[in-house]
């Protein structure tokens, strides 16, 4: 994890790319997302700071939102999806056979820190289920074969 | 004369592989010392033939579908040879012709797969711009009355009159006002809004533009959901070539007005897609309901007023203002004017986006269009509208495409997503899963919707475990009243739509377990 003052380094230019647009805590914690991969809780005061807010306004949007993860996500991050068009072509045997594989639960890092499985509300392809994003690559169509491809992809 | 070669950018066709075949295609022209270009097209929204490649002839083009990497070299090969081979097995020939394409009505969506999204040339090419143009030389009334007289509703699932809207924001005084798009398309079964901002992204654009001038609104916002990465970037890339083109900016081309807009990201809240949260969210808080009145036309981002409109009811205003609000209220049927995006997802054989005026039969859509089910075996259920829609049985598949016909039936319309599951499905899962969802996603303003969600899934379970299975779906019923009229908003108000059409149409599944198994 990295130390308090390179989390305020990198946010820095976040806050100052965004705090004098309107509704800018959004875009901030966003770049902040796809900069660390989650929102450590040390950056919390900095924007709070910067955007005149409490902390706790802060920290009641990052729990908000189910994209902001309050930890360091595996080396990847698998997003299932698990809504009713990838349902309807058995994406509920795929979850199943994905946590098995991986070992982990939805929600869950793999002990080797190699995965993130999380679950996806639509990736809007659903004419093409049952369907997983995989660090930011869309995936549709998932059968047997693909999820074993996953699988060993996220362990190499 | 250089060869054009157009490959999907869309998502869809993404997730089926169109970035390795545009690879392939890259390699195989190099190879070859082609004189050729690839164009990285939107989806024409067939997408069992996805990844489709078209290759432009002196006749016009010729699809070829769906495409694996390894078949580049043949395709490639067949198109040189100019005849004298046998036909290609994947050549779909003009697909202009192809029966699903051809029997839609295409206006929103009329450009969609066809031009290069990101080509302000090709968009012009092909019509756009001329609504735009058109607005400029009216009065900003005149452009809201045709917008009324066209009878577009709202196409995210409210189904409110577009015009009445933006007269409201048009009436209404403001130091600043704006127009917020809302493409926060979280419904399951839905695509139409990221087809449309990943294929033609302009028009949105136009239809924002036109909304601003009618209204008086200088700023808007694309609320994007986190979820479609590739759209984003598609729109980003739009709205920097339109400012370069003068069409964004300070003098929109070189008219009076002034007018930008900047694409927001949201962070996977599916409640943020309700109008009011998305306003809470986009002002950077907690995506929570507010009640209404005020109205977000008088009081909407940042207290100001503001209109607040779907993905596809901005997109289809460039062609209202293009071609008049008669021609568009010609098609349709009832108080559902014009043509909608019905998408077609789930366990479908022929899964894709079909335009069409309103007024088709559920069974003409799910049976004639998407071909029954991808699996094969019979249709058992459809689920109309996204997770707050209702589950339609066989029976019901003469209930016409339209806003009153669907509430007739105790269901919605919604975004036009239809979710096809077949014979395999257990209704008592999906009332679960209705009920599983809301809880997940509530906003938890409103006691209904947090608490009778939660209770929802309890008694579900309870009752799957046939403990005292009558009195739980007494229990569900009553809660299901609750939500339905005590929420403040559609989450909450509208989860009892897929619960009670799942008991009502399908009551075997919610049998005790005993008198379940041995039906089996």
């Amino acid at each position: 994890m990295p130390a308090n003052t390179e989390i305020i380094a990198s946010v820095t230019p976040i806050i100052e790319r965004w705090k004098d647009e309107e509704g800018p805590l959004l875009p901030i914690l966003n770049g902040i997302l796809r900069e660390l991969g989650y929102v450590p809780r040390e950056a919390i005061p900095v924007i709070a700071d910067a955007l005149n807010l409490t902390r706790a306004d802060v920290y009641g949007v990052v729990s908000f939102y189910h994209d902001y993860r309050q930890e360091p996500p595996g080396r990847h991050v698998l997003k299932l999806c698990r809504a009713e068009a990838c349902q309807a072509l058995g994406g509920e045997a795929v979850a199943e056979k994905l946590q098995k594989l991986l070992g982990v639960r939805f929600g869950e890092t793999s002990i080797d820190g190699s995965v993130t499985l999380e679950p996806v509300y639509c990736l809007g392809l659903c004419a093409c289920g049952p369907s997983a994003m995989l660090d930011g690559e869309v995936i549709g169509r998932l059968d047997d074969d693909k999820v074993a491809e996953i699988a060993a992809e996220v362990r190499s | 004369m250089t060869l054009k070669i157009y490959i999907p950018r869309d998502s869809g066709a993404i997730a089926l592989g169109a970035n390795e075949v545009a690879r392939a295609l890259k390699a195989e022209i190099a190879a070859r010392g082609l004189d050729a270009r690839i164009i990285r097209n939107g989806s024409r929204g067939l997408y069992w033939l996805e990844p489709m490649m078209e290759l432009e002839t002196p006749a016009g083009r010729v699809a070829f579908g769906p495409v694996k990497p390894s078949d580049v070299p043949s395709i490639l090969e067949h198109h040189l040879s100019s005849g004298g081979l046998p036909p290609h097995s994947l050549d779909l020939g003009r697909p202009e012709e192809l029966p699903y394409l051809a029997r839609q009505t295409r206006l929103t969506f009329a450009r969609c797969g066809v031009i290069d999204p990101v080509s302000l040339e090709d968009y012009e090419a092909h019509g756009g711009l001329r609504g735009l143009r058109n607005a400029l030389a009216m009065t900003p009334e005149q452009i809201v009355a045709e917008v009324t007289e066209s009878g577009l509703r709202g196409r995210g699932g409210a189904g409110f009159p577009t015009g009445i809207k933006w007269k409201t924001v048009l009436e209404a005084a403001g130091p600043q006002k704006y127009i917020v798009c809302n493409a926060d398309e979280g419904d399951s079964g839905t695509f139409a809004d990221r087809m449309i901002m990943e294929g033609d992204p302009f028009v949105l654009i136009e239809g924002m533009i036109i909304a601003g001038i009618a209204v008086g609104a200088t700023k808007g916002y694309i609320y994007l959901r986190s979820e479609y990465p590739h759209a984003e970037v598609t729109l980003n890339e739009a709205i920097g070539v339109a400012r370069k083109a003068g069409l964004l900016g300070p003098s929109v081309l070189g008219s009076r007005y002034a007018f930008d807009l900047q694409v927001r990201m949201g962070a996977g809240a599916y409640v943020c897609g309700e109008e009011t949260a998305l306003l809470d969210s986009l002002e950077g808080k907690r995506g929570m309901v507010r009640a209404k009145p005020p109205l977000p036309a008088h009081v909407g981002f940042l207290g100001r007023p503001t209109v607040i409109n779907n993905v596809i009811s901005l997109a289809s205003v460039p062609i209202i203002l293009d071609r008049g609000a008669a021609f568009y209220r010609d098609f349709g049927m009832g108080r559902s004017r014009g043509t909608i995006p019905i998408q077609l997802a789930g366990n479908v054989k022929y899964g894709g986006l079909f335009e069409a005026a309103f007024g088709l039969t559920l069974g003409e859509i799910v049976d004639g269009i998407g071909g029954g089910t991808a699996s094969g075996r019979p249709v058992r259920a459809v689920q109309v509208g996204g997770p707050l829609g209702a589950y339609f049985p066989r029976e019901l598949f003469d209930t016409p495409f339209d806003y009153e016909a669907f509430a007739a039936k105790d269901g919605l319309i919604g975004h036009a997503g239809i979710v096809v599951f077949d014979d395999t499905v257990d209704m008592l899962k999906q009332a679960r899963f209705a009920m599983e969802f809301c809880a997940v996603e509530s906003c938890g303003k409103c006691t209904p919707c947090r608490i009778g969600s939660t209770r929802g899934v309890e008694v579900l379970d309870r009752l799957a475990q046939s403990i005292e299975p009558e009195r739980q779906l007494e229990i569900v019923k009553d809660l299901c009243n609750t939500m339905k009229f005590g929420s403040l908003c559609a989450l909450g108000g509208f989860t009892p739509y897929p619960v009670m059409s799942a008991i009502t149409h399908f009551p075997e599944d919610f049998r005790p377990a005993p008198v379940r198994q041995a039906a089996e």
